[in-house]
């Protein structure tokens, strides 16, 4: 189980309130309220289709809503513009595809926003980026280009890029869904460390050993709703609703 | 041999005339296209409006009408420019801008969204994330394209020849009428001034483009 931060205060680091959000006709998002505090770990899990992805995308509004409310660390994500680049800055963000930068080195993928947003020394930044690629198992690649990666070990460099913001919180949108069957694991590792370490995530995946091993609590969409919202252990051994039942029932029983 | 000694002068100067109203256009039009095609790509609409209008105009007139207005036109509106050479750099650059914004936004769309997402998602505002991350990958795509552009710019200076500006393209009229006995000397002379220019361009375009390519 993660171990309670220091900065633990009462108030919840992301909070959504009475979120809404349609594509055309299509409503993804539906009358959405989730609160996460510090230091916790929140798995998104749910069919395809389900508004997880969205949901994720929306925290740091790569997504925008139509309707509702998200707060991060109290403040209201802001409309485009610097204000919302400069919230964006804290939150890290890890995407299912890695998008690690294609024309920069690893090293320079992990410096390059603590150098050009949190204006750090590039002498700074690069001894901080070699400690993070250190950590992730990657930092004999520094100099190599992304597609010079396997793709395990990419997305490890996205999580180091991701945390040499020192965010208060990191997304994971499917971190493990493009990957080889035995890639997933390397990364789920630093992700269950990092989860460990007190490192507050909201991760959407299929990983359901994930979710039993790091997770406070699981998060259930299906049809752009939150279904369910339990720890663990309730989730899954005793799921409330007929819906997660029978998702459970689906991707157990391999 | 001793006609082309005799109008060495002549045809050397209308040379570097050539030489130095492409590469001045180029640069102008490569700055200018590039703010454009920023310009086309921000999520702010006026902006996007204001250059895909910029666009649909030079890229639809002809060449030889952009100059006759920057000539002729504008002085209608007490405005001229200080020199001919310069009103031949002004309708050159602002006619290839268009083509050069066209070819970058190809580059721009074939980024993966998620280059600027991550960007974005980092911290980075529009402007950053579009001169880090998304110009520097489009430029690489585009090599070839832009190279085009080049070359076709290269050979549209002789327009200029029509509008007192004494290029390859003028001297290849003034020599012709004087020594009409010595006409494919001169055509000869011309061709070759041309080509100078961009034969190695399409070479330095190849080179270019292998030293850039990005793997993904």
């Amino acid at each position: 189980m993660p171990c309670v931060t220091s900065q633990q205060t009462g108030a919840p680091l992301v909070e959504l309130t009475g979120v809404n959000k349609w594509f055309g006709d299509l409503h993804v998002l539906q009358d959405i309220d989730l609160s996460i505090d510090r230091g916790e770990v929140v798995v998104v899990i749910g069919p395809s289709g389900s508004g997880k992805s969205t949901l994720c995308r929306a925290i740091n509004r790569l997504e925008s809503i139509q309707q509702g409310e998200i707060r991060i660390d109290g403040q209201k994500l802001p409309e485009e513009g610097k204000a919302l680049a400069k919230l964006r800055s804290d939150v890290g963000m890890v995407f299912q595809s890695f998008n690690l930068f294609a024309h920069k080195t690893i090293l320079q993928n992990v410096t390059l926003a603590p150098t050009r947003v949190r204006r750090q020394s590039k002498a700074d930044a690069e001894r901080r980026a070699r400690e993070l690629l250190d950590r992730v198992g990657v930092g004999h690649q520094a100099d190599k280009y992304p597609a010079q990666l396997s793709g395990g070990q990419q997305q490890r460099v996205a999580i180091a890029r991701a945390l040499a913001m020192d965010p208060k919180v990191i997304l994971f949108d499917e971190p493990t869904s493009a990957l080889d069957p035995e890639m997933i694991n390397e990364v789920l590792d630093v992700m269950t460390s990092l989860a460990r370490e007190g490192m507050t995530m909201v991760v959407v995946t299929h990983e359901m050993g994930f979710a039993r091993r790091a997770a406070n609590r699981v998060v259930f969409m299906d049809g752009g709703r939150i279904v369910e919202s339990a720890d663990p252990q309730t989730f899954f051994t005793n799921p409330r609703s007929e819906r997660a039942r029978d998702f459970l029932s689906k991707i157990l029983e391999h | 041999m001793g006609f082309l000694t005799d109008n060495a002068d002549l045809l050397w100067s209308a040379f570097l005339t050539t030489l130095s109203l492409a590469v001045t256009s180029g640069v102008c039009a490569l700055v200018l296209g590039t703010v454009l095609a920023g310009m086309r790509v921000s999520p702010v609409p006026p902006l996007r409006g204001l250059a895909t209008f910029y666009v649909e105009v030079f890229r639809n007139t002809p060449l030889t009408v952009v100059f006759f207005f920057l000539v002729f036109g504008i002085v209608q509106i007490d405005l001229s420019f200080p020199s001919r050479f310069i009103a031949a750099v002004a309708a050159l650059s602002l006619y290839t801008a268009a083509f050069v914004c066209e070819a970058l936004r190809s580059g721009i769309n074939a980024v993966p969204p998620g280059q600027a997402e991550a960007a974005r998602a980092l911290g980075l505002d529009f402007g950053q994330s579009l001169r880090t991350i998304v110009l520097p990958q489009a430029f690489r795509t585009v090599v070839p394209p832009l190279g085009n552009v080049w070359i076709a710019l290269a050979k549209n200076t002789s327009i200029a020849a029509g509008f007192a500006v004494t290029d390859l393209t003028a001297a290849l009229q003034r020599l012709s009428n004087a020594n009409a006995d010595q006409l494919l000397l001169v055509f000869a002379a011309i061709v070759a001034g041309y080509l100078v220019i961009t034969l190695p361009s399409a070479w330095a375009i190849r080179v270019i483009e292998k030293r850039v390519a990005i793997v993904r």
